[in-house]
């Protein structure tokens, strides 16, 4: 199973992982991205196009089933404007190996950080922005 | 090659000014680099936005692809600077 959601929303990160622990697998392993800024960072755009996004996550994911024996995966990134402290990103698996739902989430979360295509620019409240890029 | 519609993201499209456009590339671009190239040696500001060519990345109908990928027969191709909002 394989669960892509890109939305401006926020989301329950209990709640996403209470679906994955219903597949009865030994071991849930979950992560949550959250907004970190500096102090004169008031907000952040995410930028994103819908079916770059999609495909991208998509392919992320597949990569991550065929590398480990996966019951379940769950990605979910946020756009729009986020303040900072709020939720930006979550990645979960479940897996009926410890070893191999710690692996795979590590795997997500790694690629999600640069792989997944999203820009990132930080905006300060007199009104400049800047471009975080790796 | 018939006419190409490209998409900018990020900083590459402020620094464009423009979310997108149609092109005519020239026959001789055949690859993302290629095409990356031919825009760079165009006036301000795409001498600006492209000077870093190793840099842009790009997906061809929704698929990211790598930098030596065709662009042969595509119809949309997106330019990007590197990603990642984590």
């Amino acid at each position: 199973m394989i669960d892509i959601r890109i939305q401006a929303g926020d989301f329950d990160p209990g709640r996403q992982l209470g679906r994955l622990e219903e597949l009865g697998r030994a071991a849930v392993s979950g992560f949550v991205a959250m907004v970190e800024a500096a102090e004169d960072v008031t907000e952040i755009l995410v930028e994103h196009h819908p079916v770059l996004a999609k495909n991208a996550l998509r392919r992320i994911a597949e990569e991550t089933e065929r590398n480990w024996p996966l019951a379940g995966i769950i990605l979910i990134h946020r756009h729009g404007r986020l303040r900072r402290g709020e939720r930006l990103a979550f990645a979960a698996v479940a897996a009926s190996d410890p070893r191999h739902a710690l692996d795979g989430c590590c795997f997500l979360v790694d690629a999600l950080r640069s792989r997944a295509l999203f820009w990132r620019k930080e905006l300060a409240a007199d009104g400049s922005g800047r471009w975080m890029e790796p | 090659m018939a006419f190409l519609d490209l998409l900018y993201f990020g900083s590459l499209r402020e620094t464009l000014g423009k979310d997108g456009e149609r092109v005519d590339p020239p026959s001789h671009v055949l690859t993302i680099e290629d095409l990356v190239a031919w825009l760079g040696e165009r006036d301000e500001p795409y001498r600006s936005a492209f000077g870093a060519p190793s840099r842009i990345g790009g997906a061809v109908e929704g698929e990211r692809v790598g930098n030596r990928d065709s662009i042969f027969g595509a119809r949309e191709v997106a330019l990007f600077p590197p990603p990642g909002a984590l």
